[in-house]
């Protein structure tokens, strides 16, 4: 138990500048495994810059990042990737006219011999191998030959992180996972990533809608002009205390003058 | 699979409509193929089955290339002056090699060997403009067809190449199998020592140069459909970020793909050279929009990501069988173009409106 | 970076009219090469080589602006010289005066031109036919058409004043005899007919004119900055309330309307209406110019006076390489070479933005 009470990602003093405008200003924070972390901020607040930091987008300036206690150098997004670290994006990077199970082996097609010698695209293999990451993640899709066109937004969310789990990402960062999805389907999503939690993978999400951050996270992180300004455990705050510190708590009293 | 299951048992009356729209493509080159037989005398024959396909060749081969490229999501104009090119220089090089005093069959092989290897330049170009200047595949294409036109006039000095050694002809129009009815049969080449009422008679199977290109149409739909390669062409078209972030090579694999376009353009080329015994610039220049066309009946859609080797062959034959059939039944040839392009926008016209029916080859 | 922010103007100014200066560049150069490139008559001749190249660049400047293409115009600009041929023709035969077989001709040739683009415009605004495939089927269609009024041989016997106006100069100019306007002046010998001068050609002052007209419509206009706001944006340009597929419509058959115009012109000047299967070739050196003018084929570029800068580089090569005496094929290795480099140029400086 002592094992898994070591951050799987930790990053310290993160500075990041554009020209003259300081984005992210010496953030520190760790996320454990299994642990949901909600990063919230106002727009503008350097939540997406220091995740772009983290998925090797942009480069810090200062500070360092640490992935598994070890201090990494994160050049470009497949450095990410290849560590363990993946990054849900809003256009989900899927090619919409394969099938699901080519999706999840997109790059990293499983061959087969045909008649002794020549590579062929093993479908069954891939077929059953991602039928059963779905089911381990409980997620319903009606077939897996059907094209990702087909598919609603919440079922393409679900394999995007399908994906990302198959090939045994530790990490998964998520930019408003729920922000384009019917009700229904944003409850699926937070279904999914409470699935993903308790199977040990650590999860950050990005999103506008706090109570959808509240239903899932076990503590937030709030940013306020490139600064941390708050870290909290969720089940000991409420939504009014985080939005105070989203907008600052000065304004707030203001307001309230 | 019990998802496949159930939707079997409950869809079978929805499914039967799908099934027809998704093979219209089919029907409707047997539709062609009963209407020319029933109005044209003899065009249900194996005789006339095998003008269509000695016809249909040098569409089919433009297409087998241009298919891999538009499923990719770009376009490539300079197939049918590549193809000019290949003829040219391939009919140049049987010519030199032979007035040297070479055996005649080594000169065609070293022609056919030099004009592929030279055939790879232009698609070698070609992906190179594409992917490392980001110049747009309808442009840099574009440029090729006019650089691979200018040069091939240059060497043939805007004159057909003619001169060539006996054996083109004799083997680019020769047949896999001559058959006598009743008394013999011989493979590759006619019989000698036949009476002039048996040689009315002999019956020749399959064109050679026809075999040879579907062998290498054949194998390209392998890669196209079975392997890695092929996938990775879908995945491009499909979404060429997701294709880059998911860790394919796409600048390199599109250096490929307008490879193979530009290989199969070659082959028309030297197949063009086989069948008519000469040389010429402008061999393929009318072929690279039919074979457009052939693709695009055939089910790909010119944003990428879709579209079958089977089903550019289809549209291949409808274009082709449609051309021997008016010519069979007296009808001017003129009103072909209007046929074939009243064809292609009644196809684009169904993927559009119905695109539950689109149609692919995975 | 910190060069181009120190002297913004003379590189960028450079760049900018890159094409200006490769196409003095190019008449300097052959004007050493060839003999007599900068006579009146080279420049006339330049001129009317360029006039039909340049109509169809016109239309297909709307076109590609918008972000679509039209590969029919080459055909549907022989289809037009045929039929407009036909009816100057068969009315001239059936006994109707010179005048009124040709206006006649020239009318029913221009609203035939209207209906292919018509037709395109609407399968891609309203059916959705990408503009590729769209124009591609018109492409065969008028093909079939043209080939089959004609049989591929030319249509002759339109009268023979047909080919007068085609041909006439607004001015002309007799060295000790004296000047006359739009005609050549009556009752000259044969002798002295080689010693005229002739001054701008009709056909160049017709198509000026309506060239100017429509490229001020594209600069100056709502319709022509509607036309960029739908190549550069689509959806922001629905959103905006501009009524997309309607202005679609309208610039496809622009685009046809200039084909059908420059094959009424044909008609004028060569007497005759002819359609081969070289006219195909017309519309892609017509994007060629486009895009060498500073268009770019994915919509919201481009300007008229780029396409006209861009087809006079294509009309010098092809003038230039004939008269000195360099093989004619060249110039498809010369003009496939600028096009790629024009977008490569483009794409390495994309603040060389053409206006």
């Amino acid at each position: 138990m002592i094992e898994e009470r070591k951050p799987i990602l930790e990053v310290k003093n993160i500075v990041k500048r554009f020209g003259g405008l300081v984005a992210v200003n010496g953030v520190s924070m760790e996320v454990y495994p299994g642990e949901v972390v909600g990063l919230l901020g106002d727009n503008g607040a350097g939540k997406s810059t220091l995740i772009k930091v983290v998925s090797g987008v942009y480069h810090q300036d200062e500070g360092q990042v640490f992935f598994k206690g070890q201090e990494v150098k994160i050049n470009n997004p497949m450095d990410a990737i290849n560590l363990g670290i993946e990054t849900i994006y809003q256009d989900l990077a899927l090619a919409e006219n394969l099938n699901v199970y080519s999706n999840i082996f997109l790059g990293r097609e499983k061959l087969k011999k045909a008649l002794g010698c020549i590579d062929v695209l093993d479908h069954k293999y891939m077929l059953t191998e991602s039928k059963k990451v779905l089911d381990r993640l409980g997620i319903e899709i009606p077939s897996l030959k059907n094209r990702i066109k087909m598919l609603s937004g919440g079922q393409r969310q679900s394999v995007a992180i399908s994906r990302s789990i198959f090939w045994n990402a530790k990490f998964l960062i998520m930019d408003e996972p729920t922000a384009a999805l019917g009700v229904a389907e944003q409850r699926k999503v937070l279904d999914l990533v409470r699935t993903l939690s308790a199977q040990g993978v650590a999860v950050i999400i990005i999103s506008h809608q706090l109570y959808d951050v509240f239903q899932v996270a076990h503590r937030l992180v709030i940013l306020r002009r490139g600064e941390k300004v708050g870290e909290l455990m969720t089940r000991e705050t409420n939504p009014d205390e985080v939005v105070s510190l989203i907008v600052g708590a000065e304004l707030v009293e203001n307001s309230k003058k | 699979m019990s998802d496949e299951n159930i939707r079997k048992s409950s869809g079978i009356n929805r499914e039967w409509p799908v099934l027809i729209g998704k093979s219209w493509i089919y029907l409707f080159l047997l539709g062609e193929i009963v209407v020319f037989s029933y109005y044209g005398t003899g065009f249900f024959s194996a005789k006339n089955f095998q003008n269509v396909m000695v016809n249909s060749i040098t569409i089919m081969l433009l297409a087998a290339g241009e298919i891999f490229v538009i499923i990719s999501g770009g376009i490539d104009l300079s197939v049918g002056f590549v193809m000019g090119f290949a003829s040219v220089m391939s009919a140049k090089m049987m010519v030199t090699f032979y007035t040297l005093g070479w055996n005649q069959n080594l000169a065609i092989l070293m022609g056919i060997l030099i004009a592929l290897l030279i055939g790879f330049l232009p698609g070698l170009l070609n992906g190179f403009l594409v992917t490392k200047m980001r110049v747009p595949p309808f442009i840099a294409t574009f440029g090729m067809y006019g650089i691979a036109y200018g040069f091939s006039e240059i060497i043939s000095y805007n004159v057909p190449i003619t001169k060539l050694p006996p054996g083109v002809g004799a083997f680019g129009n020769g047949y896999l199998l001559y058959y006598l009815p009743g008394k013999l049969l011989n493979w590759f080449s006619q019989p000698v020592g036949l009476a002039r009422a048996e040689i009315r008679e002999l019956v020749p199977v399959i064109p050679n140069i026809f075999v040879i290109s579907l062998l290498i149409i054949f194998i390209f739909g392998f890669i196209l459909s079975r392997t890695r390669f092929g996938q990775h062409t879908y995945a491009i078209g499909g979404n060429i970020d997701a294709a880059r972030r998911a860790g394919i090579n796409v600048d390199r694999h599109l250096m490929k793909v307008y490879m193979v376009s530009s290989l199969f353009a070659s082959l028309g080329g030297i197949m063009y050279v086989l069948r008519f015994v000469n040389g010429r610039a402008d061999a393929g220049s009318a072929r690279m929009l039919d074979s457009v066309v052939a693709v695009v009946i055939g089910g790909a859609s010119l944003y990428g990501g879709t579209g079958s080797m089977v089903g550019s062959i289809i549209g291949t034959f409808i274009i082709a069988i449609l051309e021997t059939g008016m010519v069979n039944l007296g009808i001017p040839t003129f009103n072909k173009y209007i046929y074939v392009g009243t064809i292609l926008i009644v196809a684009v016209l169904i993927d559009q409106l119905f695109p539950e029916l689109v149609r692919r080859g995975d | 970076m910190n060069n181009t922010k120190t002297s913004p103007g003379l590189l960028v100014k450079f760049g900018k009219n890159w094409v200006v200066f490769f196409l003095i560049v190019l008449c300097v150069l052959f004007s050493f090469i060839g003999k007599g490139f900068f006579a009146n008559n080279t420049i006339n001749n330049i001129l009317l080589s360029s006039s039909p190249a340049l109509l169809l660049a016109v239309g297909e400047t709307f076109v590609i602006v918008s972000g679509g293409i039209d590969l029919s115009i080459g055909f549907v600009r022989g289809m037009v010289a045929v039929i407009s041929a036909i009816v100057m023709r068969d009315l001239y035969a059936m006994g109707y005066s010179a005048f009124l077989s040709i206006l006649a001709g020239i009318v029913i040739g221009l609203l035939a031109g209207l209906l292919p683009g018509l037709l395109s415009g609407m399968l891609i605004a309203k059916f959705k036919v990408p503009p590729f495939i769209a124009t591609l089927g018109m492409y065969g269609i008028s093909n079939g058409i043209a080939y089959g009024l004609c049989s591929g041989f030319p249509i002759i016997n339109v009268p023979q004043e047909a080919g007068r106006l085609g041909n006439g100069h607004i001015h002309y100019y007799f060295s000790g005899l004296g000047f006359s306007l739009f005609n050549r002046p009556p009752g000259m010998l044969d002798s002295q007919l080689r010693n005229l001068v002739r001054i701008f050609p009709n056909s160049i002052l017709i198509s000026g004119l309506i060239i100017t007209v429509f490229g001020y419509i594209l600069a100056r206009t709502r319709f022509g900055q509607h036309t960029y706001a739908i190549g550069g944006n689509i959806d922001a340009a629905r959103r905006a309330g501009i009524n997309v597929d309607w202005h679609l419509v309208k610039i496809y058959v622009i685009s046809s309307f200039f084909a059908a115009l420059s094959g009424v012109l044909s008609v004028l000047i060569f007497s005759n209406g002819s359609h081969t299967q070289f006219s195909a070739s017309l519309e892609l050196f017509a994007v060629a110019a486009v895009v060498i003018g500073g268009a770019s084929l994915s919509g919201g570029k481009g300007s008229i006076r780029g396409s006209f800068l861009g087809v006079l580089i294509l009309s010098v090569l092809e003038v230039g390489f004939l008269m000195a005496g360099i093989f004619a094929f060249y110039r498809y290795i010369a003009v496939g070479s600028i096009l790629v480099l024009a977008v490569i140029i483009e794409q390495t400086f994309p603040e060389l933005i053409y206006d």
